[in-house]
């Protein structure tokens, strides 16, 4: 007579292995640099635009053109109502829907050569300053935590969510 | 002499006179070998054996094409076409398979890189390579394509370059990995996190929100890639893999996964991957890749040498599952046969169509028109144009059109 094995496992429905360690909130912080429309998780520091142009200029300007007219590295500016015109121009000021996305952006990519290198103070300046070259704060406007998600972006309306799609 | 004598004596003098000709200085026939068959390479011993196996010298040509939107300021940063006019099957080679970075290929060591979940979890996580390796995982062939592939297909004046030139941002592998759900239960992940940031380990850390929905569905944490681990320009070692869903959010070298509430918004999902509309605004969010065939074979820049049979054969996918057919027209859209589709019927796979054509040497248009198991049917490149605005560069899948000339060549052409 045969005895049941009592340490046979199933095939088929065992549990997966779970290998994953526990991480603290600190090391996360270093590594969360995402930043939603709401501004949460925007680090302390702040910047003007008179003070993002002195970082512009140096990191910035051999890409992305004077004043961010481009060339050859994409336009940061104008083309603000061109969206439905027959030559739609589209810059960060034109259409990009939320300020915060560049802050995200610049902080983790940018300069293209060299990301993750600007202080949070630099990531700020050069963001007041692409806002500012677009007319869309002041050139001593202070951009901070507080103030950016404040920012409301010319095309901030001009997106249709297609989550869940549409029928076709 | 005696009879018995004789017959030894005889027989010796035989054999000697035999012993006598083997012996002798030149060969009974002295003109060269018999002439065989044998080419230069069939009476030389062949190379040694190699580590890991190349293609041919004489197959140097099929390479992908490579396009740099920005020249030498970044030379990563575009994309790498496969050349499908030169392919068959359905399994792109991983050495040909496209790439679409935005900062090059990071050279990770996988002892080194971490993947962290975290978020709207329980329990957050890091992950080294070699834990997820030792996780259960699946199989499945799947196409992936960059939502800006065959937008070189927009352009004024049809392109006169290769299928691949702008058709290529696309590839079909067998990919093998965890699914993606198995991680996000282990992190306890919040009934309430609606959403993924999924983020990669590139230099420019492209990130792109993704639907909690797909991540239970189908999505993968993918390792492998047609039975090796991942090439480094594939996502080398781990990358996210989304089925069916516009390339860039399959996130390479992923590195951090967060949940969250909403959309991130990230660049790649406002400022690019977004679809502009006439009216001024922009879908965004949309992220099935639409029903698609493009012949790859004959296909611009070939020349039919004259008249005769040849096989129109291309590739068909849908984002939405399996392809139900694939039509063929040789007059420009005015009359359709139905293709054979080859192999198994996977969902979000390339199936590869063929279909005998004689060809009279008379001018004709070559089309393919896929249509998938939702009912969708491939777009003429006109109605396609009209849904958007005039500098749409994403989701083209509208009907591809080859001409053939008298003159056997075959051509770019809008039709």
């Amino acid at each position: 007579m045969l005895v049941g094995c009592a340490g046979t496992t199933q095939t088929g429905t065992s549990k997966p292995p779970a290998l994953g360690t526990p991480v603290g909130a600190a090391e996360i912080a270093r590594w969360d640099i995402s930043i939603p429309p709401s501004g949460a998780g925007l680090p302390a520091g702040s910047g003007t635009a008179r003070q993002g142009q002195q970082v512009y200029d140096q990191k910035c300007l051999s890409c992305h053109g004077p004043k961010g007219a481009g060339k050859p590295a994409d336009a940061l500016v104008g083309g603000i109502g061109t969206l439905a015109s027959k030559t739609p121009v589209r810059t960060v000021g034109s259409y990009w829907p939320y300020a915060t996305t560049l802050f995200d952006y610049v902080r983790r990519a940018m300069p293209i050569t060299n990301p993750l290198s600007l202080t949070n103070d630099e990531v700020y300046a050069v963001t007041a300053y692409v806002l500012a070259l677009n007319g869309i704060v002041g050139e001593d406007a202070v951009m901070n935590a507080q103030s950016l998600p404040q920012v409301r972006m010319p095309n901030r309306d001009g997106f249709v969510s297609d989550w869940p799609p549409r029928e076709r | 002499m005696s009879k018995k004598n004789a017959g030894r004596r005889r027989f010796l003098v035989q054999s000697a006179a035999l012993v006598g000709g083997a012996t002798s200085a030149t060969l009974s026939s002295p003109a060269a070998a018999q002439e065989l068959a044998g080419q230069p390479w069939e009476r030389v011993y062949g190379a040694p054996f190699t580590g890991y196996g190349q293609p041919s010298k004489y197959e140097a040509p099929v390479i992908r094409h490579i396009g740099r939107p920005y020249g030498d300021l970044a030379p990563g940063s575009g994309a790498s076409l496969s050349p499908i006019e030169s392919l068959e099957g359905i399994i792109t080679p991983s050495s040909l398979h496209n790439v679409r970075n935005h900062s090059g290929t990071p050279d990770i060591d996988p002892k080194e890189h971490r993947l962290l979940i975290h978020g709207m979890v329980a329990r957050p996580l890091m992950f080294t390579v070699d834990s997820l390796l030792r996780y259960p995982m699946t199989t499945r062939t799947h196409f992936i394509e960059c939502s800006g592939n065959s937008n070189r297909g927009l352009t004024p004046q049809p392109a006169q370059v290769p299928a691949g030139a702008i058709h290529g941002n696309a590839a079909c592998s067998e990919w093998t990995g965890i699914p993606l759900r198995v991680l996000l239960e282990e992190a306890g992940i919040d009934a309430s996190a609606k959403w993924l940031l999924a983020e990669g380990a590139d230099s420019a850390h492209m990130s792109r929100s993704i639907p909690i929905e797909k991540a239970f569905d189908d999505a993968l944490i993918a390792l492998y890639q047609n039975g090796e681990r991942l090439r480094p320009e594939n996502g080398y070692p781990v990358r996210l893999f989304l089925p069916g869903w516009e390339g860039n959010m399959s996130v390479k070298w992923l590195r951090r996964i967060k949940a969250t509430d909403g959309p991130t918004h990230t660049k790649d999902e406002t400022s690019k991957y977004t679809d502009p509309l006439p009216d001024g605004k922009a879908l965004q969010f949309t992220y099935e890749m639409g029903v698609k065939s493009v012949i790859t074979r004959p296909s611009s820049t070939m020349t039919l040498p004259r008249p005769g049979l040849y096989e129109i054969t291309g590739l068909a996918w849908s984002g939405a599952g399996r392809v139900r057919q694939v039509e063929v027209s040789t007059d420009g859209g005015a009359s359709w046969t139905a293709a054979t589709l080859l192999g198994e019927e996977r969902p979000k796979s390339f199936v590869r169509f063929r279909l005998p054509w004689e060809w009279t040497g008379k001018p004709a248009v070559l089309q393919s028109r896929a249509t998938d198991e939702k009912g969708r049917v491939q777009p003429k490149r006109a109605d396609f144009l009209a849904r958007y605005a005039p500098d749409i560069r994403f989701h083209n899948n509208s009907i591809v059109s080859w001409a053939v000339g008298a003159d056997g060549k075959v051509t770019h052409v809008y039709a």
